[in-house]
């Protein structure tokens, strides 16, 4: 019995003292511009793993996902600044206050995931309704209205943004929130739940026909992977302590699809994909400032890496895009 | 194990950059290694006989035109102060980064120029939202900010490293309203705003509060959203409770439409706004329409103040275009902090800091600046008009 957990034992305590390790040794290592860099790839890699539930593994085509970033986000940002912080002020300098925050700040990532997996549960429902293109309509539909909706309320700051969030949330926990996200989707992937994911894509009517409730698991993968994406957003916002309606537009939610879709739908892929697509624009402005050249090239030096990559993976990302296309032939 | 390989090869050019963008900045004979250099109140180290400065702007994105005109002025108010032995008796650098207009891209560029570049101070944005994003960055490293056209109230409230060089939002409207009661009469206003941008709604609620106090009545409000392209159904409202005036706070795109839509609707109404109807395209697409309507900005190319007739002959010889408002912001915001620094006497950040807040009746190119205690400026405004297809000045209105 206990031989059968012992690896897998192994496996977290090595997890666990790699992260602590970093957690002291970065800081050191490294400033503030790399941490924050290091910061936006966990966020992402959170998001894009959790878009990879809904697109590539339960095949319903999101392009709205920023749009549960910004649920959690604003949500807990808004908590934060109204009542967080005054919750938190009597502990100020105490040797407490670590602590406090991080358990604040947990109990924050899970009201501001639920606060987005109510919003995935929004969008799943029309989503039974809707396949392919139209739900890829929808999807961006719902994004935009969040956004709108965030641009007009004025308690979050409007189309001024949210500012003074306190910066509750660090490398340490933000990493940890990712190899949390990446094992509970891994294992989810490899689950009854997710097999019965892979047989919707593969083909809904079958799935069906096999006595899976199609209705409820591709609502089910909008809400999780929602909920993650709202963890993410809630990471961010108290990283930044400034957030926008315009960090959360159609172009995020694209730049997810484009992790996805890069990665293949294959978990790990999708994880270097998140990491590469964060890190590049960052690593290029060196490019620039090497190059001394009187326009800004990072941009088209990105776009055509971007070509180039999905050039050379055309195969998986048609595999990732067309369900049941696999091995190169074309499903008649 | 080739479909891994795209990836880990993507992966290694972006962390390879990183690396290399690690080590400290380009120039060979830098001093101390920047890694671990963002310790609170660290002064900045001297980059090899050269003053750093960093800018982050949009670039590229939606308002893209507006950071590269500010870029382009930075560029030449670094090139003029050099020719004249620089400051400090050292020729001064500008990094220049680009933000794409987005508030976590203005994040990364601020932590980069503040951390890798080792900038003694930065300068950005123009879109409140990226200064904004940028603000509490700057002010966590203590390293002085200086925004050259964020007209937003809230973004020098963010801490005592963070100041503007152009008026508030508040100002403009305030301005807008005195002058279309003191010299328009005006007894009667609409308004009509842009419920996307925060500028907008800013102008608009001081512009409301302002001309009611007073004595003028505001009839009606209505509002749009930006990339809307007809305004018929609010305009023909306003036609029927025939105000004096029209107070538009927009930006030159919506609001050239508004106007062509108004005149055809035979709307009589003055039209009002602010400095963003500071733009060649506003007469291109209102044409005639356009005859007429006044807007509160930083500066006139027509002002007959020598430094402004100087600033407009070098712009336009070395770029080959009239300068617009945010490049004299962005050109006097350069000149401010080369006039701190040399004030603070050394490379320091707090020092520097300290010298921005006692700049007082700064000759600048949009006016006599002076910090307040708010680390925000107090300076006078124009008025401009559209006559005959150009911008032509009107008056200069002194703050308060």
């Amino acid at each position: 019995m206990w031989a059968h957990y012992l690896p897998r034992l192994v496996l977290y305590v090595a997890i666990g003292s790699v992260l602590v390790g970093l957690d002291v040794g970065l800081p050191r290592l490294l400033n503030a511009y790399l941490v924050q860099i290091l910061v936006f790839v966990a966020c992402n890699i959170v998001l894009a793993t959790s878009l990879n539930l809904i697109n590539g593994i339960a095949g319903q085509f999101s392009i709205g996902h920023a749009g549960f970033m910004a649920i959690g986000a604003y949500a807990t940002a808004w908590l934060s600044t109204t009542h967080g912080q005054r919750l938190l002020a009597p502990y100020e300098g105490q040797r407490l206050e670590p602590l406090l925050i991080v358990a604040y700040l947990v109990v924050l990532m899970f009201l501001g995931g639920l606060a987005a997996a109510l919003g995935g549960l929004l969008i799943g429902l029309p989503s039974l309704r809707l396949r392919g293109d139209y739900l890829a309509i929808a999807t961006l539909g719902f994004g935009e209205i969040i956004r709108v909706l965030l641009l007009n309320l004025e308690p979050v700051g409007g189309a001024t943004g949210l500012r003074g969030i306190p910066q509750y949330s660090s490398l340490f926990l933000v990493l940890v929130a990712a190899v949390v996200t990446v094992a509970a989707l891994h294992n989810l992937g490899n689950s009854v739940h997710g097999r019965s994911l892979l047989a919707i894509r593969e083909d809904e009517t079958a799935a069906e026909a096999l006595g899976i409730d199609c209705a409820h698991y591709k609502t089910s993968a909008f809400v999780i992977g929602a909920f993650f994406a709202g963890v993410a957003g809630c990471l961010y916002a108290h990283y930044t302590q400034f957030i926008h309606p315009r960090s959360f537009d159609f172009m995020k939610s694209i730049e997810l699809v484009l992790i996805v879709v890069l990665g293949g739908g294959n978990l790990r892929s999708v994880i270097l994909a998140a990491v590469a697509i964060t890190l590049l624009p960052e690593g290029l402005r060196l490019v620039k400032g090497a190059l001394h050249l009187p326009f800004d090239p990072r941009m088209a030096i990105y776009s055509a890496l971007l070509i180039a990559a999905m050039l050379v993976r055309r195969e998986r990302v048609l595999q990732a895009v067309l369900p049941g296309r696999k091995g190169g032939g074309l499903r008649e | 194990m080739c479909r891994s390989g795209v990836l880990t090869a993507l992966c290694g050019v972006g962390v390879g950059a990183l690396l290399l963008a690690g080590c400290p900045g380009p120039q060979p004979d830098t001093e101390s290694p920047s890694a671990g250099a963002g310790a609170k109140g660290e002064p900045a180290p001297a980059a090899g006989g050269k003053i750093v400065l960093g800018s982050y702007m949009c670039n590229t994105g939606p308002f893209a035109t507006f950071g590269q005109s500010s870029t382009k002025a930075m560029e030449m108010a670094v090139e003029e102060l050099n020719a004249k032995g620089g400051v400090l008796g050292k020729p001064i650098e500008l990094i220049v980064e680009d933000d794409q207009c987005k508030p976590e891209e203005a994040a990364n560029a601020a932590q980069k120029l503040i951390q890798q570049d080792n900038v003694l101070c930065v300068l950005g944005e123009v879109a409140s939202s990226n200064s904004l994003a940028a603000a509490p960055i700057c002010q966590d490293a203590q390293t002085p900010m200086v925004t050259p056209s964020s007209t937003n109230p809230a973004v020098t409230q963010t801490g005592d490293y963070i100041f503007r060089i152009c008026f508030t939002d508040d100002f403009q409207g305030v301005v807008m309203s005195k002058y279309a009661v003191e010299e328009l009469k005006a007894k009667t206003a609409v308004v009509f705003s842009d419920v996307a941008s925060d500028y907008s709604k800013g102008l608009s609620k001081v512009f409301r509060e302002t001309f009611t106090a007073a004595g003028g009545e505001i009839l009606g409000e209505e509002s749009y959203n930006q990339s809307d392209r007809d305004f018929r159904a609010q305009l023909t409202k306003f036609k029927g409770l025939s105000p004096d005036v029209v107070y538009v706070p927009g930006y030159y795109g919506e609001v050239a439409l508004i106007l062509s839509q108004a005149r055809q609707l035979g709307l009589k109404a003055v039209f009002l706004g602010g400095d963003g109807f500071d733009s060649p395209k506003l007469v291109e697409i209102a044409g005639k329409a356009a005859e007429g309507a006044l807007f509160s900005n930083h500066y006139s190319k027509d002002d007959p103040n020598p430094v402004v007739q100087q600033f407009v002959a070098s712009f336009q010889a070395k770029y080959n275009e009239a300068p617009d408002a945010l490049a004299a912001c962005a050109y006097d915001a350069v000149r401010i902090v080369a006039q701190a620094i040399e004030t603070a006497g050394v490379e320091d950040r707090t020092a520097l800091r300290d010298a921005l807040a006692g700049i007082t009746d700064f000759d600048g190119v949009t006016g006599k600046i002076t910090i307040d205690e708010n680390r925000n400026a107090r300076k006078s405004a124009t008025i401009l008009t559209i006559k005959g297809g150009k911008q032509t000045f009107v008056k200069t209105m002194a703050p308060e």
